[in-house]
């Protein structure tokens, strides 16, 4: 396994417009990076970028210490999985396995350890004498996810592996990659514009936006310290909710900020690099909007609409000042469309972005759900 | 119940339509065969009925088979088609596939030209071809046949070819890039089974006009040791006298390898003609 490097890597079809400017990432051995973004911010051509497909136009790829970017998808030591799957129609599983094998000129009974070995980590074993148009979707995904294995790469490349298939079969694909990357210690770059997946799935998440990394960190990191605030209305679902507001009072251990309505909201960020004045967004995630009066920041909010999802609701509100959000309210308390009900949250719950969207340091991120029991306890 | 009737007359119809045109089609055809085997009494008599006892004869088998040299030229019909079927074949599909996977300086002009090649008829530079084929003292060769025919069958072929390359997804051969797959690997592996039945429709279209032809061999190759079938029979039609149980003879013959070829390329010739039509 090995150690890739990206090092200032630009991407630009006619010389004069990049697509992909600045990328700077360094992947560990046997990490699982993700990378997300939604469609046309540069991800896929990134990947393939890495995998060859697509020339660089500038920059550095280093994989082990050693620049690659003029070598050929074949002598990178990658293996990549396609969305389509990419199968050779008429050849059976087995022959799709062994082909770039055989290319590469290894012996059969090498060839054949190594597929039986893949097949059987897949359980694919009883299909290698089928052709791909007798597979069902989750099988054809675990062939072409055999054909990576057995090359035995230095980096696994996925492209979108799961967006053909149903959302049951997802779910389950999704754990099975994760196993197995953890069974084969293998270093993965995966493509997904689906934040869940890269939540569930990286070690280190890099979010994309117009051909430039936004951030890269852990899931957590991503979800508690937002860099900006494409990233924290991408990253959760339900959307991060914002409000618009002008900075009252800044400094080193917190910033108030007076919202329409005149209402000020004391957030707990580090304020040392705004002025009172400045105009600013104040970010709070629909499960730090409690329901009752726990935290310390209050508002009041008439329901519009209620989704229920069993264990929560979603419910979408116009709080008094004019300002729409939703809240991640308790799945079995009833509440109907036009009930008025009391909202708080914790200073240290909110986000501050400034005017060009940047975020401001929190203070205390994460432990929001232990705040609440401490406090209603 | 009454959609029943509708359809099943409506499937009647189109049986009816497609029975009526396989018999104009046939009829020709199966005229020529009847005929050959009959005495040249019984061809001029009822020029329509079967063969009976009295005018069964294979004259004219005997004729064409014995008395002239129709094996040879059919050897040089053989020849001439197989060697330009497999030329056409390879590079027509060696050139669409360059044509519509790589970009390269002139490709779209070198597209545009070869689709001319459809539009004008190649006949039309008859005069030139002589002279060319005369400069480089090519008359009276196999050579210049298969020379013209490639000429004659790459258009067609390259942009039929090239479609069907272009159906073949991008992802397959970006894995097999990925797989460390040579370009001619790829064609040849990976595109050109993929593209089989397309490859089964453009040899029997090009295969006929060729087996048929009679003005460049009649021009390029007339001598007695390179005439193909079509030119062989002319000899047995003359100004005053035409033999008429030999040229039934031989056209029943020649008529063999294309319906050989058909029969064998026919399943695949099927799946390229509707390909797409279905699905």
């Amino acid at each position: 396994m090995s150690q890739v490097a990206l090092k200032n890597l630009t991407k630009s079809y006619d010389g004069k417009n990049n697509v992909l400017s600045g990328i700077n990432l360094d992947i560990q051995d046997g990490e699982f990076v993700v990378l997300v973004g939604p469609s046309g911010c540069g991800k896929s051509t990134l990947l393939r970028m890495l995998s060859g497909l697509e020339s660089i136009s500038g920059g550095d790829l280093e994989i082990d210490h050693a620049r690659v970017n003029e070598l050929p998808p074949a002598e990178r030591g990658i293996a990549m999985v396609f969305q389509s799957y990419a199968l050779y129609p008429h050849m059976n599983v087995y022959k799709n396995m062994a082909f770039g094998l055989k290319i590469a000129g290894a012996k059969k009974d090498e060839i054949d350890r190594r597929i039986r070995h893949a097949a059987g980590i897949l359980k694919i074993d009883h299909l290698l004498e089928r052709l791909p148009r007798e597979l069902s979707g989750g099988q054809r995904q675990r062939v072409a996810i055999g054909r990576a294995i057995v090359r035995e790469p230095k980096l696994f490349l996925f492209d979108e592996p799961l967006s053909n298939l149903d959302a049951a079969l997802r779910v389950q694909t999704r754990l099975e990659i994760a196993k197995l990357h953890k069974d084969l210690a293998a270093t993965i770059v995966y493509v997904t514009h689906d934040q869940v997946e890269a939540m569930t799935l990286g070690d280190k998440i890099v979010v994309m936006h117009d051909g430039h990394i936004q951030q890269a960190g852990s899931p957590l990191e991503l979800y508690q310290q937002p860099a900006n605030l494409f990233v924290a209305t991408f990253i959760g679902s339900p959307k991060m909710n914002l409000i618009d507001g002008i900075v009252t009072e800044a400094s080193a251990t917190g910033v108030a900020v007076k919202v329409a309505g005149d209402q000020i909201v004391r957030t707990e960020v580090d304020g040392s690099g705004i002025a009172v004045g400045d105009k600013v967004s104040v970010g709070i995630r629909s499960e730090h909007l409690w329901e009752g009066d726990a935290g310390s920041e209050r508002f009041h909010g008439k329901v519009n609409l209620v989704e229920h999802l069993g264990e929560a609701n979603y419910l979408y509100l116009t709080l008094e000042n004019g300002q729409d959000v939703v809240v991640r309210g308790d799945g079995e308390r009833a509440v109907h469309i036009g009930d008025t009900i009391a909202l708080s949250a914790p200073a240290a719950a909110f986000h501050v972005f400034n005017r060009d969207g940047l975020a401001l340091r929190r203070l205390k991120p994460g432990n929001m759900v232990a705040a609440r029991h401490r406090v209603t306890a | 119940m009454k959609h029943k009737v509708t359809r099943a007359a409506g499937t009647g119809f189109t049986h009816l339509v497609l029975g009526g045109y396989t018999l104009l089609a046939l009829f020709p055809i199966l005229l020529v065969i009847i005929n050959s085997v009959k005495s040249k009494d019984g061809i001029f008599d009822s020029p329509l009925s079967l063969p009976t006892a009295e005018t069964w004869s294979l004259v004219g088998f005997e004729k064409v088979l014995a008395k002239s040299p129709f094996i040879h030229f059919f050897g040089n019909s053989l020849t001439v088609t197989l060697v330009s079927l497999v030329l056409i074949l390879v590079l027509g599909a060696m050139a669409a596939w360059a044509l519509s996977e790589y970009r390269f300086r002139g490709s779209k002009l070198l597209a545009i030209y070869m689709a001319f090649g459809i539009m004008v008829p190649i006949r039309l530079g008859t005069v030139s071809i002589l002279e060319l084929v005369v400069k480089l003292e090519l008359t009276n060769t196999l050579t210049a046949l298969i020379l013209v025919y490639v000429a004659q069958g790459l258009p067609l072929a390259i942009m039929i070819l090239g479609e069907f390359i272009q159906q073949v997804p991008k992802e397959l051969k970006e894995a097999a890039r990925c797989d460390g797959v040579g370009e001619f690997k790829i064609f040849f592996q990976i595109i050109l089974p993929l593209i089989r039945p397309a490859v089964a429709t453009v040899a029997v279209f090009t295969m006929v006009p060729i087996w048929n032809d009679l003005w460049f061999p009649l021009i390029l190759a007339p001598g007695e040791e390179t005439q193909t079938v079509t030119l062989g029979v002319q000899q047995f039609i003359g100004q005053y006298v035409t033999d008429w149980n030999a040229v039934l003879a031989s056209l029943s013959l020649a008529v063999l390898p294309v319906l050989v070829m058909y029969v064998f390329a026919s399943r695949q010739l099927i799946r390229g003609i509707t390909a797409g039509a279905v699905k």
